[in-house]
């Protein structure tokens, strides 16, 4: 297996693992895996090491809602304008633009029911491009980027077996 | 002296050697257990929901005996494209109950009274037992650390007396993680068409073959028709409680291994028969990914076990590595419960796949790898503990 796609799969998984560790686990030596991430990183592959949190197991926690949007599109800019102006608010955790009845979707994140659809309603729902929004409000997340946010199911083995 | 209702074929075996290992280690559950010849991955989802809508949609009944018509020709296909291997569905596969049935089919289908099978040594704990209760003899070949664990034509050649039927082999093996070539192979291969004996060859672990590829024992050249080829779905897609696998071989042999199965099994659990068919399906992008992770467990694995000082060969396959403990001065079983007993963590003696496996554990990389750094850094205090009762004994 390609030594990057085998760093990125191990990271993905465990941004916190040791640069000695992914060594053993590849066969590599350190210095390998230093120069590897290093090029991963300066070249844009690795974007952010981030944390997959349940936040609803935290008082005072988030919420979170799914906006989608109808824009009506400029001649010469298409969906780029609207979408670079929505993606500026640190409300908007994410961005996409998606086939169906609508155009865009967003997952807006904020302290309180309300500072939500305030948000929306003030500066999303306001602004030229955009003709309609829907908003769901996220009651329970059950997976959150390929984690699942409940127990974990284990293995039913016996401690030896030939 | 008090009557016996047992058999003296079933008398002649002795219990396994796992057994009272196992017995043993079940008293302390909380041990790091690097002792599983399974996997431990829960069998991946879109299988499982196979089995659940199979329940549903109301299959619960009795197959043909030879096994659900549409899942023999997904193996047939699936040979066709790993081994370029033309089977052909309706006479030349048969389902079975997981490889260990598909085994002792075949013994019982081509053994008389008194046959030989020759075995390759370490290997899984049934394939002896198997031959003795079909009524043959088994006769062990000793495979070695000198030649990788792998057997050699050479030796299999001295072992070949005029009552020889069969050689059996399991490679990518359990319990040493070795693997074969196809010229190792072909020099086997040789011994059996001059000698006229059949190949029968497990390759349950064939999809967890790293650093190279699997050679499919029937696609050497003039062999199909003389080997079974056994295979099945616990180890590549985490199935093994399913209990289901496969045999691949010449109609004749097929057709007789059917017979005593129709009669003894009469056909597979239906619900697993379903779930295989989505193995072989849809199954193929989560066993990559397994194997991945077990690649990189193998290698935190052997370079663990060569730092705290336990010389450990560097299997390309399964997912057993297979240390010498001969630095030690201890036995196999000795090393193994001091280690249970003191550290807590469970490894299986190498002397019970056979005799040529003393002086080894079997340690098995089918574990999480924070269970894998916490087993080796318990290892080595192990090793230094023993070390200075060794000082302490000269002193």
């Amino acid at each position: 297996m390609d030594l990057a796609l085998n760093v990125l799969e191990i990271i993905e998984n465990d941004p916190k693992i040791d640069i000695s560790e992914i060594a053993s686990l590849t066969g590599s030596s350190d210095g390998e895996i230093r120069d590897c991430i290093g090029e991963l990183e300066s070249n844009g592959t690795i974007r952010k090491y981030k944390t997959v949190i349940d936040w609803d197991t935290v008082n005072n926690g988030f919420v979170y809602a799914v906006i989608e949007i109808k824009v009506s599109l400029e001649r010469e800019t298409g969906y780029n304008v609207v979408a670079d102006r929505i993606s500026r608010f640190p409300e908007v955790r994410s961005v996409r633009l998606i086939s169906g009845d609508h155009d865009l979707s967003l997952t807006v994140r904020g302290k309180s029911m309300k500072e939500v659809a305030f948000f929306v309603a003030e500066k999303i729902a306001t602004l030229p491009q955009v003709q309609s929004t829907a908003t769901h409000f996220v009651l329970k997340t059950y997976k959150e980027d390929g984690v699942l946010l409940h127990e974990p199911e284990h293995a039913h083995r016996l401690p030896i077996v030939p | 002296m008090k009557r016996t209702w047992i058999s003296n074929v079933v008398q002649s075996v002795p219990p396994s050697g796992i057994r009272r290992f196992f017995d043993l280690a079940n008293q302390l559950p909380d041990a790091i257990s690097l002792g599983v010849g399974e996997p431990d991955f829960v069998t991946p989802w879109h299988i499982r929901e196979a089995c659940i809508h199979a329940l549903e949609t109301g299959y619960t009944s009795y197959t043909t005996n030879q096994g659900l018509p549409e899942l023999r020709h997904e193996i047939a296909n699936a040979f066709h494209r790993d081994y370029s291997m033309d089977y052909d569905p309706d006479d030349e596969i048969l389902v079975t109950t997981g490889v260990s049935e598909g085994i002792d089919l075949v013994v019982r289908s081509i053994l008389n009274r008194g046959d030989e099978v020759i075995i390759a040594e370490p290997c899984y704990v049934s394939y002896k037992p198997t031959v003795v209760f079909a009524g043959g003899s088994p006769v062990t070949v000793a495979a070695k650390l000198e030649d990788e664990f792998r057997v050699t034509a050479d030796r299999i050649q001295e072992k070949i007396t005029e009552k020889t039927r069969a050689i059996m082999i399991n490679y990518p093996n359990n319990p040493t993680g070795a693997t074969m070539g196809k010229k190792d192979l072909e020099e086997i291969a040789d011994v059996a068409i001059d000698h006229d004996l059949l190949i029968i060859s497990d390759e349950i672990y064939d999809k967890l073959t790293y650093d190279g590829k699997h050679t499919c024992f029937s696609s050497l050249n003039g062999m199909k028709e003389n080997t079974i080829v056994f295979n099945g779905f616990s180890k590549s897609h985490a199935m093994t409680g399913l209990r289901i696998g496969y045999a691949l071989g010449n109609s004749e042999i097929i057709s007789a291994m059917t017979k005593i199965h129709q009669y003894t099994m009469l056909c597979s659990p239906i619900t697993s028969q379903m779930a295989a068919i989505d193995a072989l399906r849809n199954g193929d992008v989560e066993m990559e990914k397994m194997v991945r992770e077990y690649d990189r467990r193998r290698h935190l694995i052997i370079s663990g076990l060569n730092k705290i000082g336990l010389d450990c060969f560097c299997g390309k396959g399964a997912f057993y590595v297979f240390p010498s403990i001969a630095s030690t001065g201890m036995t196999s079983e000795e090393f193994a419960e001091r280690l249970l007993l003191e550290k807590g963590v469970a490894v299986v003696p190498g002397d019970v796949f056979g005799d040529s496996g003393a002086g080894f554990l079997r340690c098995s990389y089918a574990a999480s790898r924070a269970d894998i750094k916490e087993a080796l850094r318990r290892m080595e205090e192990f090793l230094a503990s023993i070390q200075h009762t060794v000082q302490y004994n000269v002193a």
